[in-house]
């Protein structure tokens, strides 16, 4: 990275920015070229970049898979269709053995949030100036390729989750189970307080505790590649300290590469699979 | 990093997403899966059923050469039976043949016998005749006395 016009400190920053956009602060709307005009713009403005890229990876998912369902016969399988019942067994395993109620949303919905955050996570494995200084040089200022590294994207996800776990508890215990479970356990119908702030934090704990999972996983991975990059970055002549710093970005670089293969898989099936494991409580009566 | 209306951008994408992939992408494909099931499913069925026939195919084939088996050791005991009748017929055909050749030939030499005699009695009788002739060469008339003559030969 260009280490003759920013700090250190500037560079980890800059690549913690996502690419606002919104109302400034003189009234027109535009993208934000510093982190303290994207705090400005509030709650109403959006993260271009993170839409755009869980956009084209969702889509890019959605449009393989589709085609392959599309094309889709009983008779020996293709390569693409051989890959998509694959990922799709192992999605419809994975759900029966932690769902047991009946329902055909949850498996679609399993497979959806696995592949698109497998998607989302993997975009962390390209290289990490790459994209942005293209987008520099296109006069873009800011740019987050890896969506689950925006917490924003992680909670949008798990607020999806949510409102289903609260539907569909409603739905399965009626609106009076539903309370019922929030206020007459642990403790019985004396300990109510107590049992509404227990249940209400278990209840609040599902996605809070889901998305910041994600994106603290990511996030950190993202910080640690920032880290790695800054090394060559201080490049400054032929010195043995500067090729001894350069060798080791490399060397590092793949190593925690590999080791954040493992994290990404990992992350976007832990995800799925406490989405499984919340919509099968929402499902059953837990006494 | 901070939450702002990407958060609501996010939570509509994935809806849709998940719509997307509910409506357009899992039930086909489970349904090629089921379909696949299915039709491995026949197929070893099929295979079964196959063995199956072909062990009572086999089963029957054997019965049928067991029966063959003992239809042809009948057959040829039977025959054995008629060939001990035929050669049985044939020595008594052979022997009825034999007393009949043996009775034909017997009346023959008895024809024979008879006519030797006849014969011998002729010329005894002419030889008699002859001698009586030669004794009695002129007393005796063979015109007068051939009844006498024909008395003695028949005596004879």
């Amino acid at each position: 990275m260009s280490a003759e016009t920013l700090t250190s400190s500037e560079y980890i920053r800059h690549h913690l920015q996502n690419l606002t956009f919104g109302k400034l602060s003189d009234g027109s709307l535009g993208i934000a070229r510093s982190a303290e005009q994207a705090k400005e713009m509030g709650f109403w403005a959006i993260n271009l970049d993170t839409m755009f890229f869980s956009f084209v990876l969702g889509a890019l998912f959605l449009f393989f898979f589709s085609r392959a369902a599309q094309k889709a016969s009983a008779g020996v399988p293709n390569g693409l269709q051989n890959f998509v019942e694959w990922i799709i067994e192992f999605i419809d395993t994975s759900v029966r053995g932690s769902f047991t109620a009946r329902n055909n949303m949850v498996a679609p919905l399993a497979l959806t949030i696995f592949a698109w955050i497998l998607l989302m996570n993997l975009m962390d494995l390209l290289p990490i100036d790459y994209l942005p200084l293209i987008a520099h040089a296109a006069g873009i200022p800011f740019l987050k390729i890896v969506p689950t590294t925006d917490p924003n994207a992680t909670f949008g996800m798990s607020i999806g989750v949510f409102v289903l776990v609260v539907y569909y508890s409603i739905k399965m215990k009626g609106l009076g189970g539903f309370v019922g479970e929030l206020t007459l356990q642990p403790f019985g119908k004396y300990g109510l307080p107590a049992n509404i702030f227990l249940e209400g934090v278990n209840l609040i704990a599902k996605p809070i505790s889901l998305a910041l999972r994600l994106f603290g996983n990511m996030y950190a991975g993202e910080m640690i590649f920032i880290l790695i990059a800054l090394m060559g970055a201080s490049w400054a002549s032929v010195t043995f300290g500067s090729t001894l710093l350069f060798g080791s970005q490399i060397v590092l670089s793949l190593g925690w590469a590999i080791f954040h293969i493992l994290i990404v898989t990992l992350q976007a099936f832990i995800f799925m699979t406490l989405t499984v494991v919340y919509l099968d409580m929402a499902h059953q009566e837990h006494h | 990093m901070n939450i702002n209306a990407t958060l609501l951008g996010q939570t509509i994408m994935f809806i849709m997403f998940v719509w997307f992939c509910m409506r357009f992408v899992w039930p086909p494909i489970m349904q090629v899966l089921t379909a696949r099931k299915q039709v491995i499913a026949d197929g070893l069925a099929a295979g079964e059923r196959g063995k199956h026939e072909l062990e009572l195919a086999s089963r029957r084939a054997t019965e049928g050469m067991h029966e063959a088996k003992q239809k042809a050791a009948d057959v040829i005991a039977l025959a054995e039976k008629r060939a001990t009748q035929i050669i049985e017929e044939a020595k008594e055909h052979a022997k009825e043949e034999g007393d009949r050749l043996v009775a034909g030939a017997k009346a023959e030499i008895e024809q024979e016998v008879h006519r030797a005699k006849e014969s011998l009695r002729q010329q005894v009788a002419d030889l008699a005749i002859a001698g009586a002739e030669k004794i009695l060469r002129r007393e005796i008339d063979a015109k007068v006395h051939a009844e006498l003559l024909a008395s003695i030969k028949s005596e004879l």
